[in-house]
Order: C-alpha cells, then sequence, then structure tokens
C-alpha cells in the first residue's frame, strides 16, 4: 500500500477555481496521507502539454464565464489528444460545473458563442432562463451525493448516455431531467460542488479507488465522525 | 373628476411614514427585529419614498458600496464627519438594501424632514443601481468586488458589469452627476473609471506588507481590456495590490490617497501614514489588520472630497471603535471575547492573517451558518487560509447551521481532531462549550469567529448575560 501514490492533474486551477474547488484536491491528499498513500498534484493551464501517461485522476472545477471560455479553446487544443489517451487507458476524470460542461460536445454559452466540448461524455450544454442555484442532493447507485448547484446551463444528455445519479432534492443537469450529471467508466462530470468531496467522504474514497485501481475496500477506513456529520448536514440542507 | 392630487403614489408620505413605523412597533412586539421591515411597509405604501426623503437632505448623500468592508468604512467616515460637525442620517447597523434605507430616512423623519444634514450610506452590491437613482448622491465610493455569497449574486463579473453601468449612466440614470471614488488596488473596480478622467482612486503603496504569494481567494485577475492574466508587483489582500497587463500594458493608477507607510500591530491595530492631495499625516488605527488599513484609507478619499481638513481626518479615523460585530471586543465571565466577522473567503484571510499575528496558542469559536443572509452556499470556507493557523489552535469550537462543515474545514486545514468540538445545539451551549474549552485565564482571549447572522446571534446573547450593549443603546 504505501508504495502506491495518487497522481492528480489539476487542469487550470488558476481559472476553474470558482467554487472552492481546491477543498476537493485537498480531501483527496489528506485522505490519502492518512494511509500511507503517495500524493502528487502536476497543475496545467493554458499553453501547457499534458502527459497523457502521467495522472491517475484529472480534476477540473468551475469557471466564470470569460475564464471557461479560454480553456475551453485549450482543452480542445492544446490537451484534447491528452486527455482522450487518459481516458481511454481508464484514468479518472472528475469534473464540477463549468468542467463537466467542457467534458460534454460543445456549450451554448450564448448566442452566437458556442464553445467547444472534448466530447468525452455524450452530453451538450445549452444556457437558460435564469440560474439553477441551490443545494441538491442525489441518489448513486443506493448512496446519496449532497452539494450545492449553481448553474446557468442546462445539460442534455444523448439516449443512453448514463447520469450520475437521481435527483432527490434540487434541480440537476436540467432542472426537470430527474438525472444530475454523467458517467462513463471512470469519467465523471457534475454540477455538485460545495466542494463536493468534504460533504461526501465516501465518494472521495471511492474516487481515490477508482484512480488507482483498486476496490474502495481496500483503503483503510479512517475515523469520518466529523465527515458524516458534515455528510449528514448537507442532507439536511437540502432537504434529504 | 379624480381625487385632489395628493401624488401619484396614493397615501402622503408623513402617513406612510406613520404606518410603516405602526408596522416596526407591532412587529418589535412580536420579537421580529427586522431592522429593514418598516423600510419595507414605506416602499410599499410610497415606492418614491427614499428619492422624496432623500431629496431633504440639505447636504445630499453619500454612497459607499463593496464586498468587504462596507460597514467600518462607513463608521469610519462616520467618525470623521461627526469630529467635523456635520449631523448624519446613517443606516450604522448595515441594513444596506432598499428597505434598510428607507428605514433610515424613516427614523430620522421628524416634522417632515430629516434630522440630520448629510446622509450616509453604505448600499449593498447588487443594489447599488436602484439605490443611486433613488438618492442621487453627490459622492460614490467604490472600494472592492469580492467573491461572497455567489449563490445570491451570481457570478463577480456580472456585479462589475453592473457597476460598470451605472458608472457610465448606461442604467437609466442620466449621466451619473456625481464624484466617484475606486480603490485603485481592485483592478475589477479601477477598471470602472476608466473612461472618466475625474476618479479620485486610493490605494496602499508601502510594498513591506505585501505578500509574497497571491492567496487562494484571489479573484479577477484578468485584464479587462484585453483578458490577459494581471501581473503583480506587490499582492495585499486577496486580488488587491500592484498590478499590470503584460499584454496590453494596461495598469493599476496611481492613487491620489495613499498608505505611504504601514505598521501593523497584530490584533490590536495598525500605525499608518497616509498621504492625500492636501498633505500626509500619521494615523493611529484601533482596528485590526491590513484590510482595515483600506477601510481607513477609504474614508479618508470620502471625506477628503466632502472637504473636510486633514487633522480632523486623522483624528476621526483614530478615534474609531469596532464596528457593530466587526472586530468587536467584549468581556464576559471575566474573559476577553474578541468578534471578528468572517463572511467570505477573502475577509476570512485576513482575519487568519491577522490571528496568526496574535500571541500564544488560539482558542476560537467558530460559528458557520447558511441562511440567506451568510450565502446558503458555505464552499468558501474551502477557499479560506485557515491552513495559516493550523499549528495555533488550542481549541476549537465549530457551531452554527452547518457546524460540522466548519469541524472537517479545520481538520482538513491540519487541526488534530482533538482539539475540534461540534456543538450544534444553540449559541448559548456553543458560547459555554467555547470558555470551558479555553484557559480560565483574564489575559487569554477568545476569539469568535462568526458568520453574519451568526454573529448577529451571538451578540444577542451577548446582550442577554449583559457582556454587550444592545444595538439600539
Amino acid at each position: 500500500m504505501s508504495e502506491r501514490t495518487l497522481r492528480i492533474g489539476a487542469l487550470y486551477p488558476d481559472l476553474l477555481n470558482i467554487y472552492a474547488d481546491r477543498g476537493n484536491l485537498l480531501m483527496l491528499q489528506r485522505r490519502c496521507a492518512w494511509r500511507g498513500i503517495g500524493f502528487e498534484v502536476t497543475r496545467s493551464t493554458i499553453g501547457d502539454e499534458l502527459d497523457p501517461d502521467a495522472h491517475d485522476l484529472l480534476y477540473l472545477g468551475g469557471g466564470q464565464d470569460r475564464d471557461q471560455q479560454l480553456c475551453a479553446l485549450d482543452l480542445t487544443t492544446v490537451k484534447k489528444d491528452a486527455v482522450h489517451a487518459h481516458a481511454a487507458r481508464g484514468g479518472a476524470i472528475l469534473a464540477v460545473c463549468g468542467g463537466y460542461q467542457l467534458l460534454g460536445h460543445h456549450y451554448g454559452l450564448q448566442p452566437g458563442v458556442t464553445l467547444p466540448g472534448l466530447g468525452l461524455l455524450d452530453v451538450h450544454t445549452e444556457r437558460g432562463e435564469g440560474r439553477l442555484i441551490g443545494n441538491v442532493a442525489i441518489e448513486v447507485e443506493g448512496r446519496t451525493l449532497a452539494g450545492f448547484e449553481n448553474h446557468g446551463g442546462r445539460t442534455i444528455l444523448a439516449p443512453g448516455q448514463e447520469p450520475l445519479g437521481r435527483v432527490l432534492a434540487g434541480h440537476g443537469n436540467t432542472g426537470s431531467s430527474g438525472h444530475e450529471g454523467a458517467r462513463t467508466g471512470n469519467v465523471i462530470g457534475t454540477y455538485l460542488h460545495g466542494p463536493l468531496l468534504p460533504k461526501n467522504a465516501w465518494f472521495a474514497d471511492w474516487l481515490i479507488a477508482a484512480a488507482l485501481g483498486i476496490d474502495p475496500g481496500e483503503l483503510a477506513p479512517l475515523d469520518d465522525a466529523f465527515e458524516d456529520a458534515a455528510h449528514a448536514g448537507a442532507r439536511r440542507a437540502a432537504g434529504v | 373628476m379624480s381625487a385632489p392630487a395628493r401624488s401619484r403614489g396614493g397615501l402622503p408620505l408623513s402617513a406612510a411614514v406613520a404606518t410603516a413605523r405602526l408596522a416596526g412597533r407591532a412587529a418589535r412586539m412580536g420579537g421580529k427585529g427586522g431592522t429593514s421591515l418598516p423600510g419595507k411597509v414605506l416602499t410599499r405604501l410610497r415606492p418614491d419614498a427614499i428619492a422624496r426623503m432623500a431629496d431633504r437632505l440639505e447636504e445630499g448623500s453619500v454612497v459607499l458600496s463593496a464586498t468587504n468592508g462596507k460597514t467600518t468604512t462607513a463608521a469610519l467616515v462616520a467618525s470623521i464627519l461627526e469630529a467635523h460637525g456635520t449631523t448624519l442620517v446613517h443606516n450604522r447597523q448595515g441594513a444596506n438594501m432598499a428597505g434598510g434605507i428607507a428605514a433610515t430616512l424613516m427614523g430620522s423623519w421628524r416634522g417632515g424632514r430629516p434630522n440630520g444634514r448629510l446622509g450616509l450610506f453604505e448600499v449593498d452590491e447588487f443594489w447599488l443601481g436602484g439605490l443611486v437613482q433613488q438618492l442621487r448622491p453627490r459622492v460614490v465610493l467604490l472600494a472592492n468586488l469580492f467573491r461572497d455569497q455567489l449563490d445570491r449574486y451570481g457570478e463577480l463579473e456580472a456585479i462589475a458589469d453592473r457597476w460598470h453601468d451605472i458608472v457610465a449612466g448606461d442604467d437609466g440614470t442620466d449621466g451619473a452627476p456625481f464624484r466617484l471614488i475606486l480603490g485603485a488596488d481592485d483592478p475589477a473596480v479601477a477598471d470602472l473609471g476608466l473612461e472618466r478622467d475625474d476618479v479620485l482612486y486610493f490605494g496602499v503603496g508601502d510594498v513591506s506588507v505585501a505578500q509574497t504569494v497571491a492567496d487562494h481567494a484571489s479573484d479577477a485577475t484578468t485584464c479587462r481590456v484585453c483578458g490577459a492574466a494581471y501581473v503583480y508587483t506587490a499582492s495585499f489582500v486577496g486580488h488587491l495590490g500592484h498590478y499590470s497587463c503584460p499584454s496590453c500594458g494596461h495598469t493599476r493608477p496611481e492613487p491620489q490617497v495613499v498608505a505611504t507607510r504601514v505598521v501593523l500591530d497584530g490584533t490590536r491595530g495598525s500605525d499608518v501614514t497616509i498621504a492625500l492631495p492636501v498633505g500626509s499625516v500619521d494615523v493611529r488605527i484601533n482596528l485590526p489588520g491590513l484590510y482595515n488599513v483600506y477601510n481607513a484609507l477609504a474614508a479618508a478619499a470620502l471625506t477628503h472630497a466632502l472637504g473636510v481638513p486633514l487633522a480632523t481626518i486623522a483624528a476621526g479615523l483614530s478615534s474609531t471603535a469596532a464596528a457593530f460585530g466587526r472586530a468587536e471586543t467584549v468581556v464576559i465571565d471575566d474573559r476577553e471575547l474578541q468578534l471578528l466577522l468572517v463572511k467570505n473567503p477573502a475577509g476570512a484571510n485576513e482575519v487568519a492573517r491577522t490571528l496568526a499575528l496574535a500571541d500564544g496558542q488560539l482558542d476560537v469559536l467558530a460559528v458557520l451558518n447558511d441562511r440567506i443572509a451568510d450565502g446558503r452556499d458555505v464552499s468558501w470556507v474551502w477557499d479560506a487560509d485557515l491552513e495559516l493557523l493550523a499549528d495555533r489552535v488550542r481549541h476549537v469550537t465549530c457551531a452554527g447551521t452547518r457546524a460540522a462543515e466548519m469541524a472537517v474545514r479545520w481538520k482538513y486545514a491540519g487541526v488534530p481532531s482533538d482539539r475540534i468540538a461540534v456543538v450544534p445545539e444553540g449559541i448559548g451551549a456553543a458560547l459555554d462549550a467555547a470558555l470551558d474549552a479555553a484557559p480560565a485565564d483574564p489575559t487569554v482571549p477568545l476569539y469568535a469567529i462568526p458568520t453574519y447572522t451568526a454573529m448577529l446571534e451571538l451578540r444577542q446573547e451577548l446582550v442577554r448575560r449583559g457582556a454587550a450593549k444592545g444595538s439600539f443603546a
């Protein structure tokens, strides 16, 4: 166990960080450290080449419209092949909010402005009337994820694209589809921030295991009294 | 044909004021302490009430807005103007949306006129446009824009765009005839002055208090002219600093009101030299942290624009005590309790940096609420650099509606779990637990860092225990 290292590629941490995305990375870092698992973060921003074999998990956060636009362009040119290669060999990706939108085919940001996407998830996003804001809870394979959402985009899943979960409370992808996020294997997109992982320690561990290619049961248990209470608090805030 | 013309609004203003006052009294008797309720009733009865009442202010109004420091800056301005002999109509308690402003004007209304000469209003970022139209201020001061309560406001740039329209008069106001004062060190704010040549800028000049790296809560770091990332030669608070654009050459405007020397003195205050166009002066600021140096600079700039002499500005700044619940110190059970309002990552980072300068180990009561006025989204606690305090915390009691989330944040910041307690059962129990966990030593302060509604609850509890004065005292 101690020889393992979780290698994270943080994409555009300087631009896509609006909803305290570093909380997600901090959660992964500490939970690895407490278990004697090594942890490395490589930051990669506009213009940086990405090594397709250097990471177990790529992380993309959310950002303001203009920053997201800059990232979309870079992601679909400079980094496109590397991210696809990473996903093709089973590498994990967690993309939250604006990052999620960029994993789809495109995002119609405003009339006349369409951001290109990576097409790793079979979804596309259109700007809707008003923002979908509030506490949210979803059901994922019998378990619950709780967080906060705040997005102007409505993300539409193509037939056959699996959502991340089913909305228990809140808006989700479109406010009416009953679906939240999208998942293809280890590639996950979601609107849940808050940040997501500190409110859902079980999911942080699932992600660590998926990225390392092991079973979550192989991870040493931790004292999660505070984490469990915070999860309960986030669910309560969503009314679940 | 129609009834005698009373006014377009129906009820005469005096009758509307009387009705709204009754509503306020009834609400208070019913135990609802909302300071803006009578104002909301008034503006419902008379949508033009704010404009009509503000028209009667002999010296007009000044308006200030910012994400951080509004209430403290306004308190500093009030202190200076009172030393100058100006009587004020001022929303002192920070009720800064239309209802709160209406309630403030109404509270001052005596015999058909306000009982002060000048209106001093801090205004919520989102309400600025509407209130500028109604108040028609002489001076507008815009200090900073930080990431704050995104769930309520949408994104930062949207507010910057809105403010731009207000400044340019593109929002339906007729030409924006007010004097404009802007924070030079905040690019999102300073850029509002690009098309005007009469802007008064304020900023920090002393780079000895700059940080080596920008903190995690930095916002607005790309050039509004061309979109390239700004390069900072000095970074003070969040994204406030000395910046320039490497691509188009756009750069921080040279401020006319400058802190040329800053010496921070822990949680007690700072010693500052402020240079104004009329000369320079040494000032003791009895409020902690660099963020309060910014508040003092803003207050100096605003009162300078109103023609207050330098010596009066210095005297007013030095004599200001902490604004309501913001760095206020009270004594409870022979212990010192210092209240430091925390409502967003930039503010939290400043509080963390200030606490890091305090002596010894820290005993903390951290109260995280997620009510509407706090922001329903508590993400921001993860952007706050609590890591700065990780090895300084002797004990932290976590309370509020999201007490456990606060505990998780401290744990992942590096505070051992056995130094963290979660007390979600109400502010009284949390206060008791925090006092019990801290050493029974009058020289060791307990630091309370509540969010906005938590601060109101905590203060109410302190008043109940006789440790603090009521807000109407």
